[in-house]
């Protein structure tokens, strides 16, 4: 047997790095002969430094990350391939009290339907417009995030341009709670537990889902520089193999609180908190509880599987949001930049349910449907948008041509 | 343009810092430097004086925001780009070990921005080495008060000289393969121990 090198994987603490946490802490990659130096990073632009001067080999981060880096949209763009996901959900919309009042005002409801709060939004911004009252102001965790680009579909599905209407900036997800009780922002789009702190500090109400707004919808990947790679396929797929047993650990709801208690030193926020994300037993507001059973997935719904049309959906929203140029060679390096042949290659040996495709039409399945996969039965969806419109990677172009052509973009 | 002086915006939390990057820039005949302590506020003030060049400490959490504002500069037609040179794979390595990135308005000559990101460098890593150097030095006089108690300690309950009390301390040291301060704190915890029973 070969010797394995040592591996530098970096993270940033939040509940969706439970996965990778959890796979050193609880021995998954040492029973793959690893050794996994975890590094906890302060920044997604600290990740992505790290990995392009060769600090870190892989990374806990965003989805979007390695499209964009791939299509050197960074002002350094290390190379680097995503071979597995790091689940599905796990992020919320949560606005200040006096915005929740307004929405509630404007019949929001109490389900967090994305439709409802999302015309009930609509209808606050019309309405501060009118009173001479100043945009409001989101925050989001990086441009180049799932948040970032979750947000601004919502928004526009409402009737909201998130560029002229409403006003979106970049904060770290720790400062979200304070930023909110403080007034800087009327809202924001973070993962777990910022929520769930803005809210158990009074700061708050969550308003929505990211589940949601895209049920069963891409949130972290596992960047892997991809000199580190291709020098290494052997260690590598060992990763991907720990990775996958832990997120099967963590999806069993007999393991969340040991996990919480794992993630609260990591993170630095008490169990419970972190529990609330696990279980999807929500408070949405003080004394106000939600059960939502998609809110976070590790383990069903192919949770790991990098989709290319993922990628390809985020490259979309970079493109309709002018992060970058449509070109035929930009969806080629976007789509590619997600790599389910090294999943399949890796994790066959285990047993894991291989999906055959490498991309599926995002919004088709309305509920959970078996589908074709290698090595045991599989279960995807339901995985549909909240305004009922459909993403088929074979007709990207038709699909950007048409958000191009809404009234926003014109 | 290029004659024009450069404009530099330091953003450093740690104010000591800051200032050492500052009094090297000034130093290197640069007039138009600005030091920011905090990152609230920081888009106005690019936004009033349009930094050539910005120098932040690389662990800064509030880095993703600053990329962002660059990100919105889209608009305003000022991009910048990281570092000197991306080609420039030593400079960029030397920075991100140093803990140092820098952020420069794309076109800049590369040898009028080199040297202000190769001062930031080594003034942050001069910075690390005084940090350290400090840390060393309140560690050791910490490490001598202990030494100090346990021999206080030593010679009033056992009636031993100053001299007898130390060389207890380092013969028990030395057997245990332990520091002669660990030794010392044990023990005053020890006696703290003993003294506070009924």
């Amino acid at each position: 047997m070969s010797v394995m090198p040592d591996i530098r994987i970096g993270f940033v603490p939040l509940l969706d790095s439970a996965i990778l946490v959890s796979a050193v802490e609880k021995g998954f990659t040492r029973q793959e002969g690893l050794n996994v130096i975890l590094s906890r990073e302060p920044s997604w632009s600290s990740v992505r430094d790290r990995l392009a001067v060769g600090n870190l080999d892989a990374a806990h981060m965003l989805a979007p990350m390695p499209i964009a880096a791939n299509l050197g949209l960074f002002p350094l763009s290390p190379t680097l391939i995503a071979p597995i996901a790091m689940g599905l959900g796990g992020n919320a919309v949560t606005v200040s009290n006096a915005l929740a009042q307004d929405l509630a005002q404007a019949n929001a409801g109490e389900t967090l339907d994305a439709g409802q709060v999302g015309v009930a939004l609509q209808r606050v911004v019309e309405m501060r417009r009118e009173s001479g009252l100043p945009p409001l102001r989101f925050g989001v965790v990086y441009s180049f995030s799932s948040h970032n680009f979750e947000l601004r579909y919502w928004l526009a599905a409402c009737g909201i341009d998130p560029d002229t209407d409403v006003e979106i900036v970049v904060l770290p997800p720790p400062h979200m709670p304070q930023a909110l009780a403080e007034g800087q922002i009327d809202g924001f789009c973070a993962g777990e537990p910022w929520n769930s702190a803005a809210v158990q500090r009074g700061a708050g109400h969550i308003a929505t889902l990211k589940a949601h707004i895209w049920r069963s919808s891409p949130e972290k990947v596992l960047g892997v520089s991809q000199p580190w790679a291709e020098q290494n396929p052997q260690a590598l797929d060992a990763v991907l193999r720990a990775l996958y047993r832990a997120a099967l650990w963590c999806g069993d709801a007999a393991n969340h609180m040991e996990l919480a208690h794992l993630l609260s030193v990591a993170v630095g926020v008490e169990p419970k908190l972190l529990l609330a994300g696990l279980s999807g037993a929500l408070h949405i507001a003080q004394g106000q509880r939600l059960q939502v059973d998609d809110f976070f997935l590790t383990a069903t719904r192919a949770a790991t599987f990098p989709w290319q049309s993922h990628a390809l959906w985020f490259y979309s929203q970079m493109v309709r949001w002018c992060y970058c140029r449509h070109a035929p060679e930009q969806v080629r390096i976007a789509r590619d930049s997600y790599r389910p042949d090294i999943y399949r290659r890796a994790l066959r040996s285990l047993g894991a349910p291989l999906p055959g495709a490498n991309l599926k039409v995002e919004g088709a399945l309305v509920m959970p449907t078996p589908v074709g996969a290698a090595n045991s039965a599989l279960v995807l969806g339901p995985d549909g948008f909240f305004d009922g419109h459909i993403f088929d990677p074979d007709q990207i172009e038709d699909y950007m041509r048409a958000q191009a052509g809404d009234l926003f973009r014109n | 343009m290029n004659d024009a002086a450069l404009s530099i915006l330091v953003i450093d939390e740690n104010a000591i810092r800051a200032q050492i990057i500052e009094e090297g820039l000034r130093a290197a005949g640069h007039e138009r430097v600005t030091v920011v302590h905090e990152i609230q506020g920081v888009a106005r003030i690019v936004e009033r004086i349009a930094p050539d060049v910005i120098v932040i400490d690389l662990e800064n959490p509030n880095r993703d925001m600053l990329e962002s504002m660059f990100l919105l500069s889209r608009s305003v037609r000022r991009p910048i780009a990281m570092f000197v040179d991306r080609s420039d794979r030593a400079s960029i390595e030397a920075a991100v070990e140093a803990g140092v990135s820098a952020y420069v308005v794309d076109g800049l000559r590369q040898e009028r921005v080199k040297p202000i990101v190769d001062m930031a460098i080594s003034r942050f890593n001069a910075f690390s080495r005084m940090t350290q150097e400090l840390e060393a030095a309140r560690t050791a006089l910490e490490n001598r008060k202990l030494v100090d108690r346990a021999k206080a300690i030593l010679m009033k309950s056992r009636g031993l000289s100053e001299d007898d009390a130390y060389r207890l301390l380092r013969t028990a040291a030395m057997k245990q393969n332990r520091k002669i301060s660990d030794i010392a704190q044990s023990l005053i915890m020890a006696a703290g121990l003993l003294e506070g029973e009924p």
